[in-house]
C-alpha cells in the first residue's frame, strides 16, 4: 500500500506543456530514492488550471503544484515525498499558503466557490482505468435504473431534476427524452454531441478526457429510458486525446459487459459507436450532425420534424451534449431533489465554463447556477492580469454577446443571460480588457461565422459575408454612418430569416456590441480612431519632436526602416507610409516620447 | 459482470487502492515527522507501518508527513489529530508502537498515555 499518490494532469492543455514527460521523470526519481513502494504515479483528467499547467495533484495532502517542469521533479520528490516538506514555490495560490499548515486545494480561492458535478471525477481518477470510475460509484446509476426503475420512471426523474441542455439552447432534457419515449417503434438512437466548436470552449473535451465513462454510462441510461439500443458519439477528429480515451473506455466497458448484450443480466443491450467529425462548426447543430452521421454533407434541415420524432436514419433520436450527459448518473444516484437544491429555480445544477482571454486563472471552472459573473471572473478567475481595467465578458461564443461591468452582478442562468442580450451557450467565457477593441471582437466572430457557414440558406451565406465586409471597412477606416445602419438592418434580417439556430444567432456578437459599445463604432467611423489601439489602419505612431532625446533606439528597433534621424544631432521621425504599426519603437523608447494616436 | 454484486466487489477492491483521493470524511489525521532528524531516528519504517496497518483495517484515517517538529531527540514523533483538531503527540515511536497506536488509538479511540510526549522523562 503506497502512502502518496501523484496525479499528473493528462488533459490537452497540460499534455502540450509536456506533462507526458513528467510521469517518467517522477518514476525515475522515485526509483533512485527507493520509494517505489511508497509513492505511486498516475495520470488524470483536467484539474481546471489549464493556464498554469502542467499541473500535478498530490494526495493525501491535497496539494496542487502548478507549472511543473522536468527540472522541478527532483526537488518535489526529495523535499516533499522523502522529507515531507511541500515545495511552496510551486503551490497553487501562494497568497493562501501561510494561513494554514495544510494547504488543501479546496480552501484556495480558485476551488472554494466551485462545485464539481460534471467534472466530479476529473483530476481525481485515472480516466484510463474503469475500476477507478467504478470505485467512485461509477455504473451504479446504470445498475439502479436497469434493476429498479421503469423507463418512464427514469424520464420522470430527469424531468423532476429540471436538467436543461448544456450545449447552449437550454432545452429541458427530460422533455426531450419523453418525446422520444412516446414515439412508437423499436429502432431508436441516442447521440452524444461532442462537436464542441465555439472558439475558446473546451468543457466537453475535458469531460471526455477526464471522465469518459460518465458519458458512456449516461448514454446507456438514456438508451434504456427511451428504448434505444444503439448510440453514437459525434466527436471532432481534432480532439485526438479525447477520442483515444473514449475508445479505451468503450473497450473496457465491453470487457466488463457494462456495454454490449444483456447488461447485468437484465436483457437490456446497448452499444456505442464513435463517429469522427471533420470539425465543422455547423455540425454542432443537431440536424446537421445527424446528416453528417448518415454520411451526408453536414447541413441543417428545417425543423419540425424534430430529431425526437425523426432523427438519424429517420428514427426517433435524442441528442444531448456531453456536459448534459455528465450530469445524468449523478441525478439518478443522488435524486432529482438533490440536483434541484443546487443552482436556481429555473436553472438547477451547475455549469462548466472555459475561462479565457484577459484573465489570470485561465482554465476550467464549474460553479452552481446563480453564481454571479463577478464571482467567477474576480474571485475564481482572479481578474484581469497586469492591472488592466475590465471591459466586457463575452459568453456564448459566436452565438452570444458581451456583458459589461454593470451587468456583472447578474446571477448566471439560461434565462438571465438571454435577457441581457447574451446567452449561456456551451460555456465559453472570454474576458476582454481595455486593450480589446469591441469592433475588432465583432469582426473576429463574424469572420468565424463566414468561414463556418454551411451555405445552405442565403441569409447566412451572403448576409454574414456582407456584414463582415462592413465590419472590415469600419476597422480599416472606410466606414460610414449609413453603412452602420445597414449593418444593423442586415443583422436583424439574418436573425429572423436564417434556417438554423447557428445562422439565427450569428449576428448576436454584432448586435450586442452595437448596443453596448456604439460609441466605439462611432469613434472608428467619424473620428477614424480606434480607442483601444487595436485596428492598425486607424493608428499612427508619432515621435514628439520637442521631447526626443535623439538616442536612436527606436530607429534600431524598427523592422522596416521607417524611422529617420541622426544620432545625437537630429530628432527622429516616423515615415507614416512605411510604418507597419508594429509598436516596436514605442516599446523601445526609454523616455516615452513616442505616442500612439 | 453478471450482477450488481459483481460491480460492488470491483468498487470495494478499487476503492481500497484510491481511498486517499475519494475519501474526505476522515476520523483522524496522523502526521509523521520526516525531517532529517526523524528519518535518522527511523521514522520511515514507522510511516510505512502506519500506512500498511491503516490500509489493512480500512480505517478512515489520513496519513501525512511533515518536517521537523522541533524535539529532535524524541523522534520519531507521530501526531494524531482528531476531527476537532485536538492533537496527541507520541514520541520515540517504533514499528511495534505504531501498530499499537493504530489498534488502541485509531480503532478503539484510546490515547496511549505512556507513549505521549507529556509522559516522557529523562
Amino acid at each position: 500500500m503506497e502512502r502518496i499518490q501523484v496525479l499528473v494532469c493528462a488533459g490537452t492543455g497540460c499534455t502540450i506543456g509536456k506533462s507526458g514527460e513528467l510521469i517518467k521523470a517522477f518514476e525515475d526519481e522515485i526509483h533512485s530514492l527507493g520509494l517505489e513502494k511508497e509513492v505511486k504515479v498516475l495520470r488524470t483528467g483536467c484539474l481546471g488550471l489549464c493556464g498554469g499547467g502542467p499541473n500535478v495533484a498530490i494526495y493525501p495532502d491535497n496539494i496542487i503544484y502548478r507549472g511543473v517542469h522536468k527540472e522541478d521533479i527532483k526537488e518535489i520528490v526529495m523535499e516533499h515525498f522523502y522529507k515531507g516538506r511541500p515545495v511552496k514555490r510551486l503551490m497553487l495560490n501562494e497568497a493562501d499558503m501561510d494561513k494554514k499548515e495544510i494547504h488543501d486545494i479546496n480552501d484556495t480561492n480558485f476551488y472554494k466557490k466551485q462545485k464539481r458535478i460534471a467534472l466530479n471525477n476529473c483530476g481525481v481518477i485515472d480516466p484510463l482505468n474503469i475500476e477507478e470510475y467504478i470505485a467512485a460509484d461509477g455504473y451504479f446509476a446504470l445498475a439502479k435504473v436497469l434493476n429498479e426503475m421503469t423507463p418512464q420512471e427514469v424520464v420522470d426523474e430527469i424531468k423532476k431534476s429540471g436538467l436543461r441542455g448544456r450545449g447552449g439552447g437550454g432545452f429541458k432534457t427530460g422533455l426531450k427524452w419523453q418525446f422520444a419515449l412516446d414515439e412508437p417503434g423499436k429502432e431508436k438512437y441516442v447521440i452524444c454531441n461532442a462537436d464542441e466548436g465555439d472558439p475558446g470552449a473546451f468543457m466537453d473535451r475535458s469531460v471526455l478526457e477526464g471522465n469518459p465513462h460518465s458519458v458512456l454510462e449516461a448514454m446507456a441510461i438514456a438508451g434504456y429510458a427511451i428504448g434505444a439500443n444503439y448510440g453514437y458519439i459525434y466527436i471532432r477528429a481534432e480532439y485526438p486525446i479525447a477520442v483515444e480515451r473514449l475508445k479505451i473506455a468503450i473497450e473496457q466497458a465491453h470487457e466488463l459487459n457494462l456495454l454490449g448484450d444483456n447488461i447485468f443480466g437484465t436483457g437490456f443491450s446497448f452499444d456505442i459507436e464513435l463517429r469522427l467529425g471533420a470539425g465543422a462548426f455547423v455540425c454542432g447543430e443537431e440536424t446537421a450532425l445527424i446528416a453528417s452521421i448518415e454520411g451526408e454533407r453536414g447541413m441543417p434541415r428545417p425543423k419540425p420534424p424534430f430529431p425526437a420524432h425523426k432523427g438519424v436514419w429517420g428514427k426517433p433520436t435524442i441528442i444531448n451534449n456531453v456536459e448534459t450527459f455528465a450530469n445524468v448518473a449523478q441525478i439518478i444516484l443522488n435524486g432529482a431533489s438533490w440536483f434541484r437544491s443546487i443552482g436556481t429555480e429555473s436553472s438547477p445544477g451547475t455549469k462548466v465554463f472555459a475561462l479565457g482571454g484577459k484573465i489570470k486563472n485561465t482554465g476550467l471552472v464549474e460553479v452552481p447556477m446563480g453564481t454571479t459573473l463577478r464571482e467567477v471572473i474576480y474571485e475564481i478567475g482572479g481578474g484581469c492580469p497586469n492591472n488592466k481595467a475590465f471591459k466586457a465578458v463575452q459568453t456564448g461564443g459566436p452565438s452570444g454577446g458581451c456583458l459589461t461591468e454593470e451587468q456583472l452582478d447578474t446571477p448566471i442562468g439560461f434565462d438571465e443571460l438571454v435577457k441581457l442580450g447574451s446567452m449561456m451557450g456551451s460555456g465559453g467565457m472570454i474576458v476582454l480588457d481595455e486593450d480589446n477593441c469591441m469592433v475588432d471582437v465583432a469582426r473576429f466572430y463574424m469572420d468565424f461565422i463566414v468561414d463556418e457557414s454551411c451555405g445552405k440558406c442565403s441569409p447566412c451565406r451572403i448576409g454574414t459575408k456582407r456584414m463582415l465586409e462592413i465590419l472590415e471597412d469600419i476597422c480599416e477606416g472606410r466606414g460610414t454612418m449609413e453603412k452602420l445602419d445597414e449593418l444593423e438592418t442586415l443583422a436583424n434580417t439574418i436573425k429572423d430569416t436564417a434556417l438554423c439556430g447557428l445562422g439565427q444567432s450569428a449576428p448576436n456578437p454584432v448586435l450586442s456590441t452595437l448596443k453596448l459599445f456604439r460609441d466605439e463604432y462611432i469613434a472608428h467611423i467619424v473620428d477614424k480612431k480606434c480607442p483601444a489601439g487595436v485596428c492598425k489602419d486607424l493608428l499612427r505612431y508619432e515621435i514628439n519632436p520637442d521631447k526626443c532625446r535623439k538616442c536612436g533606439l527606436c530607429k534600431r528597433q524598427c523592422p522596416v526602416n521607417a524611422i529617420d534621424g541622426v544620432l545625437g544631432k537630429e530628432v527622429f521621425h516616423i515615415d507614416q507610409d512605411k510604418c507597419i504599426k508594429c509598436g516596436s519603437c514605442m516599446k523601445a523608447c526609454h523616455f516615452s516620447v513616442i505616442e500612439r494616436k | 459482470m453478471k450482477s450488481i454484486e459483481d460491480l460492488k466487489r470491483i468498487r470495494e477492491e478499487a476503492k481500497a487502492k484510491m481511498s486517499m483521493r475519494i475519501e474526505s470524511d476522515y476520523k483522524y489525521r496522523v502526521v509523521v515527522g520526516m525531517a532529517t532528524c526523524g528519518i535518522a531516528a527511523g521514522a520511515r519504517p514507522v510511516l510505512n507501518t502506519l500506512v500498511e496497518e491503516v490500509a489493512k483495517h480500512k480505517l478512515p484515517v489520513s496519513i501525512l508527513q511533515t518536517g521537523c517538529i522541533g524535539m529532535c531527540t524524541l523522534e520519531p514523533m507521530v501526531e494524531v489529530y482528531d476531527k476537532d483538531n485536538n492533537k496527541t503527540t507520541y514520541c520515540l515511536v517504533d514499528s511495534n508502537k505504531a501498530k499499537e497506536i493504530v489498534v488502541k488509538h485509531l480503532i478503539e479511540g484510546q490515547v496511549i498515555e505512556e507513549y505521549t510526549v507529556g509522559q516522557y522523562k529523562k
